[in-house]
């Protein structure tokens, strides 16, 4: 797997906000057929990254290459169409449109594969339920779910996640563990996801970047980083004592 | 499945506050007015009126919903519109002078068709031009639009003069249905049926078209919407297009509606719009159609029932409105 190009390779991304330099040179490589956990303390530019991954910024230097091509310059509906499902960190819900309508409109290429609707069912059984309900009435943990199902509702190449777990309960976290489990069992998905709960990331993670300034400061094999208490440390300080 | 859902959950709270609003308005105006036949005069034409609003006021505030576009040249389509019925009514005087219900309205469907034709191309080249270098900039848009509503007046002076010109009804819209002591002008009874179509179209559209998922998706969150893999600005162009033949639309209704035009036809009418757009909810549709019914009875009974208050009274009304819902009848969930 390791001999394959990345599916993703950013290379020295800058990205600015205004008047703000956030992104001062991102280097990140998303293995094909793995999930990548990107970690890193609050305003470290996670999201960022992903919103410039999917051209809701733009790079003001650097490049985005997805799958061959250089997606730097792209626009948004562009990037998605080559193939990247993005879960936004605010979950990104249609509220007026019913569960139904937010997956009709993820599903670009047509109806609703019948198939495909009875396995999302099964991780998130919540949607069968409020299927014809406005989503604006879902409780936090069901839009997320419903977010997560907009994204996998079709086959995509690459699936950007930020932050699932945010503000879930336990129980609905070891849910969405399960559906990643789940999701990463069909072979050619590669999935970024970024996270703050360190226990959910080891868990899951094959591969492992933090973040710290706007940078990628450390990159490697998430068994690497779990075995390593030091670099645990040192990377993400505290918040870990608190989730270990 | 749907089943368990309403055991599970109050069935989707469907509002109706607001739906109630007109009838009460006319119940309650109805003693005071006192003349049954009064009443029902003073409804209609507010019916009729207030569905011609709502022509012109369904793409404004979808056009604000999905861009946050507020396009004060909406106006100068309604005057184009009028005015180029008024330049292609001689030719078919025929039609619009025979007595015959079915050649007068072909003359009107051939009218409306032509004026949205030049409106909807007249909007794509006003959105091309004129709103997409200010796009995201408020005060630049309130400038160049207000600036595009001048100069399409100004225009219209220059090819028309500053006089009035006269837009004759055809023959068998002329007049009234007459019920005992009731009379209904027939006029009225068809802009009402055109605007019930035209907002029957809008909701089928908005319900049950991809299309139209898109554009209450939009009208919420458009990044979302670019993220999932469509242009929203290719939305938002149809929109306008769609909007801007609205507009000519509501602008042949109103011309015959008064069967003269002005220059200022178009500016006039966009106040009353504007009231609507934001009484209604900026972005939702069927709160622009109760605005515009809401707003249009109002302002007919308060002219009869207590004409130096009729200026004020939708100002007023919309003040009430917002003290009672901020954000409008039917507030639209934003990101
Ligand atoms: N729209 C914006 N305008 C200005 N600054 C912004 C904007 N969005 C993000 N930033 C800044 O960019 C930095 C990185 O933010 P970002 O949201 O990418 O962090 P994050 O790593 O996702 O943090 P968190 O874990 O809290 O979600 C922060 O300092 C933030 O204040
Ligand atoms: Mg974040």
């Amino acid at each position: 797997m390791s001999e394959r190009a990345p599916l993703l390779t950013l290379n020295g991304v800058n990205t600015h906000i205004g008047p703000y330099h956030i992104l001062q040179g991102v280097d990140l490589e998303v293995p094909r057929g793995a999930l990548t956990m990107l970690l890193g303390r609050n305003g470290a530019g996670k999201t960022t990254t992903l919103r410039t991954i999917m051209g809701l910024w733009h790079a003001s230097a650097g490049s985005v290459r997805f799958d061959g091509a250089d997606i730097t310059a792209w626009a948004t509906p562009d990037i998605a169409r080559a193939g990247i499902a993005y879960v936004p960190e605010n979950m990104g819900i249609f509220a007026d449109l019913t569960v139904r309508e937010n997956l009709l409109l993820a599903a670009r290429s047509g109806p609703i594969d019948a198939a495909r609707l009875r396995w999302i069912f099964g991780l998130f059984p919540a949607l069968e339920k409020f299927w014809l309900l406005a989503a604006g009435v879902l409780s936090g943990g069901q839009k997320q779910m419903l977010s997560i199902a907009r994204a996998i509702i079709e086959p995509r190449k690459l699936f950007l996640i930020d932050e699932p777990t945010k503000g879930l309960a336990p129980a609905i976290i070891a849910n969405m563990i399960a559906a990643f489990h789940e999701l990463k069992k069909s072979s050619d998905t590669t999935i970024l996801v970024v996270e703050q709960n360190f226990l959910f990331a080891k868990s899951l993670g094959d591969a492992v970047a933090v973040m710290d300034n706007g940078r990628v400061v450390h990159a490697g094999a998430m068994t690497a980083l779990v075995a390593d208490r030091d670099l645990q440390q040192r990377l993400l300080g505290l918040s870990l004592d608190r989730n270990q | 499945m749907t089943t368990r859902v309403e055991q599970a959950l109050p069935p989707r709270r469907r509002d109706l506050a607001p739906i109630l609003l007109v009838p009460l308005v006319a119940l309650a105006a109805l003693p005071l007015v006192g003349s049954l036949s009064t009443w029902v005069t003073l409804t209609l034409a507010g019916l009729a009126m207030g569905m011609i609003i709502f022509i012109i006021a369904s793409g404004l505030t979808l056009v604000f919903g999905l861009m946050d576009v507020l396009n004060f040249g909406h106006g100068a389509f309604i005057s184009i519109g009028a005015y180029t019925a008024a330049v292609l009514a001689p030719s078919l005087s025929g039609l619009i002078r025979a007595d015959s219900l079915a050649l007068n309205l072909i003359a009107l469907l051939a009218l409306i068709a032509l004026a949205m034709a030049v409106t909807g191309v007249l909007g794509y080249a006003f959105e091309r031009i004129i709103i997409m270098p200010v796009y995201r900039q408020h005060l630049k848009q309130i400038l160049v639009t207000i600036g595009g509503l001048i100069v399409a007046e100004q225009i219209i002076i220059a090819v028309f003069g500053p006089v009035l010109i006269v837009l004759p009804l055809p023959t068998a819209f002329r007049g009234s249905l007459v019920f005992g002591d009731i009379a209904i002008e027939r006029y009225r009874l068809i802009a009402v049926v055109v605007g019930l179509v035209i907002f029957a179209a809008m909701v089928l559209i908005l319900d049950r078209t991809r299309i139209g998922l898109l554009i209450r998706a939009g009208v919420e969150n458009g990044e979302m919407v670019e993220a999932l893999g469509y242009h929203i600005r290719r939305l938002f162009a149809g929109v306008f297009i769609a909007g801007s033949a609205l507009a000519g639309l509501g602008g042949v209704m109103w011309g015959f509606y008064r069967e003269a035009l002005t220059p200022g036809m178009g500016m006039d009418v966009m106040v009353l719009v504007f009231i609507v757009v934001v009484i209604g909810g900026l972005g939702s549709v069927g709160g622009c159609f109760i605005g515009s019914l809401l707003v249009a009875v109002v302002a007919n009974y308060t002219g009869f029932l207590a004409p130096k208050l009729a200026l004020g009274s939708n100002i007023l009304l919309m003040a009430l409105i917002l003290l009672w819902r901020s954000r409008g009848l039917y507030p639209v969930a934003k990101r």
